[in-house]
C-alpha cells in the first residue's frame, strides 16, 4: 500500500478503522463547538447590549457550557399527565439526528497524508451528497412537530404547526436556489463542489451572488433562527414546541438548533466559500482521473499535487474560520432584528423567495448555455462573466427589495387614517 | 424639575426599507459589540457605589462615653409599619431615660426609614448597607449592642440644601 493511495471502501479494515477515527473526532468536534457557540451567543448578545455576560464560571467564562450541561443533566425531567408519552420521548431523538448527521457528508480540509495512505478529510463522500443534506435536514422538522403535537398543549402545538409551514415555504426556495450550485459544478458531490470552486479560481459567492443571498435567507428561515423564529418565538407562544420539555430533552433541542446553525454555516462555507480551499492556487488539489492533481501545467498535463500535514491543517483552519464567521453572523443578525410577523414570513417565502429565485435559476442557465455555445471553457473568464450577471441580478433583487412593498413593516407603507379606513 | 425628562422624537410613518433599516441596524449593534465601555458592574470585586439616600441595615449612634444615644422615647416603635422594633425603657439614678432593650428584626423591616425621620435625638439610622447574610434567621433580629458597633455610613434622608426633594 503506497502512500500516495487513496484509502477507500475496498480496503476494508483500514477504511472502517479511518472512518471510525473520523466520525469520533468530528462528533466531539461538533459537539464541542455546539456547546461553545452557546456560550458565545451569550457572550455575544450581552456585548451587544453592553452587557458582560456569563464570565464568571472558569476564565472568561469558558466553562459555562459545561456547568449547563451538568446542570441540564442532574435536573428533573417533566412529563405532562395529557402528553402522548412516545411522541414526546421521540420528538428530541427526533430533532437531534438529523442535525448531527448532515455533518456527514461536508469535506472540511484538505486530504490528509499518512503511512498508511492518503485520508479523505470527509466521513462520508457519497456521490448525493447535496440530496441528502436536503433530505436529513428537512427530517428535523419532524422532530418539532412530533414535540409541538404530543406536548398537548396549544402553544407548543401552534409553535409545531408553524414550524412545518415555514419549513415547507422555505424548502423550496432552498432547494432553488442551491440548483445554480449544480448547475455551475455539474454535480451534487460536495467535494466535487469544493474542487470546481478551485478550478475555478473563484469562489462560488461571486458568480452566485443572488444564489447565495437566497440561500442564506433560506437557511436563516430553515434553522428557525431569528428573524425567522416562529416556531419558539418567545413573545408569542412562550417558548413554542419546547414549553413542556425540561432538562436533558429541552437541552436536546437546544443542541439541536446550534448544531442545525453549525451544519447549515459550513453548508454556506463548502457550497459558496471554497469550502476548505484557501486563497490562492498553493492548496488546490482535486481528483483527476483518479489522481490527486494540483492544477494543469503549460502543455495540458496534469501535476500531481503534493500532500503535507501542515497544508491539511491549515485548510481546516480556513474552513473552521469561514464557518465560525457565519455562525456569528447567524448570531449577529439574531440580535439586532426583531421577528417577523407569520404573514411577512409567508409572504416572503412565496412571493419573493420563490418566483426570484426560479426566474435567476433561468437567467443563470441561459448565461451558461450561452458561454458554453461561444466556446469559452469553465475557467476564469467563465466565472467573471457569470460574476458580472450575478451582480446584475443582485443589484436587481436588492432594488425590488428596497422599493418596499415586499416586507410591510408596522412604519412603512402609507398612512392611513382611520376615516379612509372605514371609507 | 425633581425629575429631568427627555422628551423623544416619534419618527413619521414612511415608507422604509426593510434592507436599508437591517443594516443600519447591525451596523449599531456591531459598533456596540465593539465598544469596550459595558455597563455591567463586576459586584464583589468592585464595590458598587451606594446612593446618599440608600437605605440599608440599621445603625444607632453613640455618645462619645459609649452610651446609646436612645432616650427610649417609643417613637420608633410607634411609628414603625412594619412593627419590627422592640423597645423596653428604663431611668437610670440621675433620671435619664435609656433602652433597656431595644430589638430591631431586619427580616420584618421594609426600609422605609420613618424610624431615622421620627427619633428626636437622632439616634437611630437606616445605614448604606447590605452586605447582612446570615446563616440562621434568629442572627438578622439586631439587638442594641450589635446595632452600636455597626459602623457603615448613615442614610442622608434628605438632602439638607435640598429638604423638599424639589
Amino acid at each position: 500500500m503506497g502512500s500516495s493511495h487513496i484509502i477507500g471502501i475496498e480496503d476494508g479494515t483500514a477504511y472502517f478503522l479511518v472512518t471510525s477515527a473520523k466520525i469520533a473526532v468530528m462528533f466531539g468536534v461538533v459537539m464541542i463547538t455546539v456547546a461553545y457557540t452557546t456560550l458565545a451567543e451569550r457572550r455575544v448578545s450581552a456585548f451587544i447590549q453592553d452587557r458582560l455576560g456569563p464570565n464568571r464560571v472558569g476564565p472568561m467564562g469558558l466553562l459555562q457550557p459545561i456547568a449547563d450541561g451538568l446542570k441540564n443533566l442532574l435536573k428533573e425531567e417533566t412529563l405532562p399527565a395529557s402528553a402522548s408519552r412516545l411522541y414526546f420521548l421521540l420528538g428530541p431523538m427526533l430533532a437531534m439526528i438529523p442535525a448531527l448527521v448532515t455533518f456527514a457528508v461536508i469535506p472540511f480540509a484538505a486530504p490528509l497524508p499518512t503511512p498508511w495512505g492518503v485520508v479523505p478529510m470527509v466521513i462520508a463522500d457519497v456521490p448525493i451528497g447535496v440530496l441528502y443534506i436536503l433530505a436529513l435536514s428537512s427530517l428535523g422538522v419532524y422532530g418539532v412537530v412530533i414535540a409541538g403535537w404530543a406536548s398537548n398543549n396549544k402553544y407548543a402545538f401552534l409553535g409545531g404547526l408553524r414550524a412545518s409551514a415555514q419549513m415547507i415555504s422555505y424548502e423550496v426556495g432552498l432547494g432553488l436556489s442551491l440548483i445554480a450550485v449544480l448547475m455551475l459544478a455539474g454535480n451534487v458531490t460536495l467535494t466535487e463542489i469544493v474542487s470546481r470552486q478551485q478550478q475555478l479560481g473563484i469562489w462560488f459567492a461571486l458568480p452566485l451572488s443572488l444564489g447565495f443571498i437566497l440561500f442564506l435567507i433560506c437557511a436563516f428561515a430553515e434553522t428557525n433562527r431569528l428573524p425567522f423564529d416562529m416556531p419558539e418565538a418567545e413573545s408569542e407562544l412562550i417558548t413554542g414546541f419546547h414549553t413542556e420539555y425540561s432538562a436533558m430533552k429541552f437541552s436536546m433541542f437546544f443542541i439541536a438548533e446550534y448544531a442545525h446553525m453549525l451544519t447549515a454555516s459550513a453548508l454556506m462555507a463548502t457550497l459558496f466559500f471554497g469550502g476548505w480551499d484557501l486563497p490562492g492556487t498553493w492548496d488546490d488539489m482535486y481528483m483527476f482521473q483518479g489522481q490527486l492533481i494540483s492544477g494543469f501545467g503549460a502543455n495540458g498535463a496534469p501535476i500531481a499535487a503534493t500532500l503535507t500535514v501542515w497544508k491539511s491543517l491549515a485548510t481546516f483552519l480556513g474552513f473552521a474560520l469561514k464557518t465560525g464567521f457565519f455562525l456569528f453572523l447567524y448570531i449577529w443578525i439574531r440580535w439586532t432584528l426583531p421577528r417577523f410577523r407569520y404573514d411577512q414570513v409567508m409572504e416572503l417565502g412565496w412571493k419573493v423567495i420563490i418566483p426570484i429565485s426560479l426566474g435567476y435559476t433561468m437567467v443563470l442557465a441561459a448565461t451558461m448555455l450561452t458561454l458554453y455555445e461561444a466556446g469559452v471553457e469553465y475557467g476564469f473568464t467563465f466565472g467573471l462573466v457569470l460574476s458580472v450577471v450575478s451582480g446584475l441580478c443582485t443589484l436587481g433583487f436588492v432594488f425590488l427589495l428596497d422599493k418596499g412593498g415586499t416586507i410591510g413593516g408596522a412604519a412603512s407603507g402609507k398612512k392611513v387614517t382611520f376615516e379612509q379606513e372605514i371609507l | 424639575m425633581p425629575i429631568s425628562t427627555k422628551i423623544m422624537e416619534r419618527p413619521e410613518a414612511v415608507e422604509t426599507s426593510y434592507l436599508r433599516a437591517a443594516l443600519k441596524g447591525m451596523k449599531i449593534t456591531l459598533k456596540h459589540m465593539l465598544n469596550p465601555k459595558k455597563v455591567t458592574q463586576q459586584y464583589p470585586e468592585v464595590e458598587t457605589r451606594l446612593h446618599p439616600r440608600w437605605r440599608g441595615t440599621h445603625r444607632m449612634e453613640v455618645h462619645a462615653d459609649g452610651r446609646p444615644k436612645c432616650v427610649a422615647c417609643g417613637l420608633c416603635p410607634t411609628v414603625c409599619p412594619a412593627n419590627c422594633i422592640r423597645l423596653v425603657g428604663g431611668e437610670d439614678d440621675q433620671g435619664n431615660r435609656y433602652p433597656v432593650v431595644y430589638e430591631i428584626d431586619e427580616f420584618r423591616c421594609i426600609f422605609c426609614g420613618m424610624c431615622q425621620e421620627v427619633c428626636p435625638v437622632e439616634a437611630i439610622h437606616v445605614g448604606q448597607d447590605f452586605e447582612n447574610a446570615e446563616y440562621t434567621r434568629e442572627r438578622f433580629v439586631y439587638d442594641l449592642d450589635r446595632l452600636m458597633n455597626q459602623d457603615h455610613p448613615t442614610t442622608l434622608l434628605w438632602d439638607p440644601a435640598d429638604p423638599l426633594s424639589e
